[in-house]
């Protein structure tokens, strides 16, 4: 299923088949605070009708990035696009209210001195009255929160006010909807609710959005496409699955959760590693080219599964345990310095110290990284912002 | 608004940030032209004649005596106002909270509302005398305004303390008596250090109204810099105010000096709830001294203006009461209210969002008033009055800016906690959705700051109620208000005439109390 989506970099016409007009692009954006570059070299172009988002640990610039695309910061380098015109570069500066952009704030701002219908009209505020009217009543129903509409924001609870600040920001009916952080700011029962909701509401009244998270369980199940950030810059762009995959770089790997790098080397047509070999057939892009290198396979906790051993057959011991309840992660130790996790149903029981065998059961293509450096072993040079 | 023609790139729309700040720059400079017109006055006077006047022994007598004045005032007010503190804050004492409430009323009220009851009920002549038939001792001179002056300027002291012991963390004393620190030294160790600044920063404050004080000195003909500038422009001696004006600021500006210096913001801590200081048998002393200071400041005016009030107040020379003084009072106060309000918003607008250079400099200007004794204020504009403006001296547009340059500093102060208060992404939500910058202005941050502008604008309504030198001095002729009509009446001994001036007075002193009570400026409860 996985080969279906086209890979992230490269010649990706596939990927781009719904991705025809591009909306809003950023070039080169860099954004400084103080002597610290916020933003630096930032490319990515967001096309018509996609939800994309930034995800990258905190501290890596996507609130900056979503806040220069709103206006609200300046730019230092680079220029923002937006249906073919320049809203900013470094000399010069739409304002926000002028941009066509709209903002979900992360803990959602919503006038408290307004009601929520209130909040949703300020907006429109120069819309004839009955058209203004209507779009309240429209987008209430939306939200499904058409008896909170005389509410004030305090009375609400967290799901619906965050409701209310979509409602407000949609209203206007803004070229680009951004969204930062949108569900940080509510409790875990409701943020998988609300994932859902605002996907179908973005999705129902077709707009364009980026939305900006550090939570990739998030990220990987609401976007249309993902851009992971790192350092002020974009590492990689593509559908989740892709960039889950087929990792770019070592931090994306590592950032999309529990990469483990097992060390080997292509020998024949298969690659030498600690637990054993691996055919090249099931590493991405690996040919007999490389024979004679040593490389790092990407396995992650769900591509292998480790079974009790005796000591003479075992490929490493297990030194961690960590009990989630639905299943249980363990992490083995399989040679110097490696080791790797796998996940395991909770009614598996290893102990720690036990002896164990790994056996490689992923079904997809695995990843692969030269062993000096951090750019995935099928990567090209070429820009993958797009 | 996707059907509206996309904006092109320009230079960013900033004629809101120069409009506002010319209007700012405008407000300081307005405020601060009295000062100049002091210092103007003052260059006339050549040198020889300067050294002249002030190596007199009129003015010899002066400068000590102010300073006098304001040091015995300052550490009175420190002996009664840091005890109370700790009784309040600190102790098991019964019905702390109308004690407190008690002990810091004095605050609001005038002084010389005291000095007037306190000169008229003691001494052989006294409404005392007659009431008890004993002779009870004058209440005049230096120590006469020693005393009335703390009396109702130590809740300075009192409640920045009180505020300061109410933020430290109580469980810091439990943990040194636990570190075998006796009850004494937790207080000298932990305590102590904590409050200083405090007791420190509302010493200050009160020595700078001690020395600004204008009405104590001269209700208890006592001539300080404040009181001898009043009578000296009286006789006409223009040189000579001028000097003392310039004396009076130099002294103030010393004071102002190590105040900055010090510090007054109290910061707020952790308040753990620690062991209260169990009193015993000391809560009734201490009791009967809240009581007894609470009958000082608060009972004594409130029977003695009553008694007046019973009196024909036809006898004597003054003016009978009429509900024109009242009216005319309301009326200058609510213009002064106005007119401060409409200057205090920008200012306290720019300061709170801009947070540049410029911007703390034109709100450190409006200041003025709080360090500028009202006296000297009033000498100034009569100077510019009298120099500059004949048609504009006296007449009530500018007793009026007299008023906004004293109270100004009030209105910007809480309209600019007002306006830090509000989370600034609401402005920014604002914008995003297509609203201008005075667009965001006007329908979010206005509507969200109204509470603080509207209790600046009371604050300053009814302070300007309460104010004496100034309106004595710009007084066009005719318009009495409530403080002319009592400081005719002491003057003329008519006192019946000033007991429903002198009891609304207080009356408005209590609604003061009540929006800085509101504003928790100083945790009164």
């Amino acid at each position: 299923m996985l080969r279906e989506h086209a890979p992230p970099n490269g010649s990706s016409e596939e990927a781009r088949a719904t991705l025809e007009h591009p909306l809003l692009r950023l070039e080169g954006v860099r954004r400084d605070f103080g002597n610290d570059c916020a933003l630096q070299e930032l490319s990515l172009t967001v096309y018509e009708g996609e939800l994309l988002t930034l995800l990258g640990p905190s501290g890596c610039g996507k609130t900056t990035a979503l806040r220069c695309i709103a206006g609200l910061e300046n730019l230092d380098e680079g220029r923002i696009i937006l249906d073919d015109e320049v809203i900013a570069n470094a000399d010069h500066s739409v304002p926000p209210e002028r941009r066509d952009v709209g903002l979900v704030f992360q803990d959602f701002a919503l006038f408290p001195h307004l009601t929520a219908a209130e909040n949703i009209a300020f907006g429109i505020e120069d819309w004839p009255r009955e058209q203004r009217q209507a779009r309240v009543h429209e987008l209430l129903e939306l939200v499904d929160l058409v008896d909170q509409g005389s509410s004030k924001p305090g009375e609400l609870s967290g799901g619906q006010q965050q409701r209310i600040a979509l409602a407000r920001s949609l209203a206007p009916e803004p070229a680009i909807l951004l969204l930062d952080e949108p569900f940080s700011n509510l409790d875990e029962a409701q943020r998988v609710r609300m994932r859902e909701e605002v996907r179908r509401i973005l999705k129902t009244t077709g707009t364009t959005a980026i939305s900006v998270t550090h939570d990739q369980e998030e990220a990987l199940s609401i976007s249309d496409r993902l851009a992971v950030m790192t350092d002020g810059h974009i590492e990689q762009v593509g559908h989740p699955e892709a960039v889950f995959q087929q990792p770019r770089s070592r931090f994306v790997a590592d950032f999309l959760g529990h990469a483990g790098f097992l060390p080997g080397r292509v020998i024949d047509d298969e690659v030498d590693t600690s637990i054993g070999r691996i055919p090249l057939t099931q590493i991405r892009g690996l040919t007999e080219d490389y024979q004679g290198t040593d490389i790092d396979v990407l396995i992650r906790p769900d591509d292998i599964t480790a079974l009790p051993a005796p000591p003479e057959r075992a490929d490493g011991q297990v030194i961690y345990r960590r009990y989630l309840g639905p299943s249980v992660l363990y992490r083995v130790k399989v040679g110097d310095g490696v080791s790797l996790e796998t996940l395991h149903n909770h009614s598996d029981q290893i102990d720690l110290d036990e002896p164990v065998s790994i056996h490689l059961t992923a079904e997809h293509e695995l990843a692969w990284f030269p062993r000096e450096g951090d750019l995935a072993g099928y990567a090209d040079d070429r820009d993958t912002s797009n | 608004m996707s059907t509206s023609a996309r904006p092109t790139l320009e230079i960013p729309d900033d004629h809101w940030s120069i409009g506002l700040l010319l209007i700012c720059a405008a407000i300081a400079a307005a405020v601060i032209s009295p000062l100049v017109w002091v210092f103007w006055q003052a260059s006339q006077v050549d040198l020889e004649q300067a050294i002249e006047l002030t190596t007199m022994s009129q003015t010899l007598g002066i400068i000590p005596r102010s300073i006098a004045l304001m040091v015995s005032v300052t550490i009175l007010s420190m002996i009664i106002g840091g005890p109370l503190a700790f009784l309040t804050g600190r102790t098991d004492l019964p019905a702390s909270r109308f004690w407190t409430i008690t002990a810091a009323l004095p605050l609001v009220i005038p002084s010389y509302i005291g000095a007037f009851a306190f000169v008229s009920a003691f001494g052989p002549h006294g409404e005392f005398t007659d009431l008890l038939g004993i002779d009870v001792p004058t209440i005049a001179g230096f120590w006469g305004a020693v005393l009335v002056i703390t009396l109702y300027t130590y809740p300075y002291v009192f409640l920045t303390t009180r505020a300061a012991l109410l933020s430290m963390d109580a469980s810091h004393v439990d943990a040194a008596r636990t570190l075998n620190a006796t009850r004494l030294e937790a207080f000298r160790r932990i305590t102590m250090p904590r409050i200083r600044p405090a007791i420190a920063a509302g010493a200050l404050l009160v020595a700078l109204y001690a020395l600004a004080d204008f009405g104590t000195p001269a209700f208890m003909r006592l001539e300080v810099f404040t009181s001898a500038i009043y009578w000296e422009w009286g006789f006409g001696n223009i040189e000579f105010t001028a000097l003392l004006a310039i004396q009076l600021l130099t002294v103030a500006a010393v004071v102002l000096a190590i105040e900055a210096r010090v510090g007054r913001e109290v910061k707020p801590g952790a308040s753990g709830t620690g062991t209260r200081f169990r009193l015993g048998w000391l809560r009734w002393p201490a009791t009967i001294a809240l009581a007894f200071l609470a009958f000082l400041t608060l009972v004594v005016p409130v029977v003695i203006f009553g008694i007046w009030l019973t009196r024909d107040p036809s006898v004597g020379a003054g003016v009978a009461f009429r509900p024109t003084f009242a009216i005319n009072s309301l009326y200058l106060a609510a213009a002064a209210a106005l007119v401060a309000v409409i200057m205090a918003v920008p200012v306290a607008y720019y300061a709170a969002r801009d947070g540049g250079i410029l911007s703390r400099l034109f709100e450190r200007a409006t200041y003025v008033g709080f360090a500028v004794p009202g006296i000297v204020i009033g000498i100034a504009l009569v100077y510019f009055g009298a120099n500059l403006m004949p048609a504009l001296y006296p007449t009530i547009p500018l007793l009026i800016f007299a008023y906004v340059v004293r109270f100004l500093p009030q209105a910007v102060g809480i309209t600019r906690s007002a306006v830090l208060q509000v989370d600034e992404r609401y402005s920014e939500a604002a914008r995003t959705l297509n609203a201008s910058r005075f667009g965001s202005f006007r329908r979010v941050m206005l509507p969200l700051i109204v509470p603080g502008v509207v209790a600046g604008g009371g604050l300053v309504f009814l302070t300007t109620i309460k104010e004496l030198p100034a309106t004595l001095m710009l007084q066009p002729a005719g318009l009495e208000t409530l403080v002319t009509v009592i400081w005719h009446a002491n003057e003329t001994l008519s006192y019946a005439q000033a007991a429903i001036p002198a009891l609304v007075l207080i009356i408005v002193s209590g609604l003061s109390m009540l929006i800085i009570i509101r504003q928790e400026r100083y945790h009164v409860t």
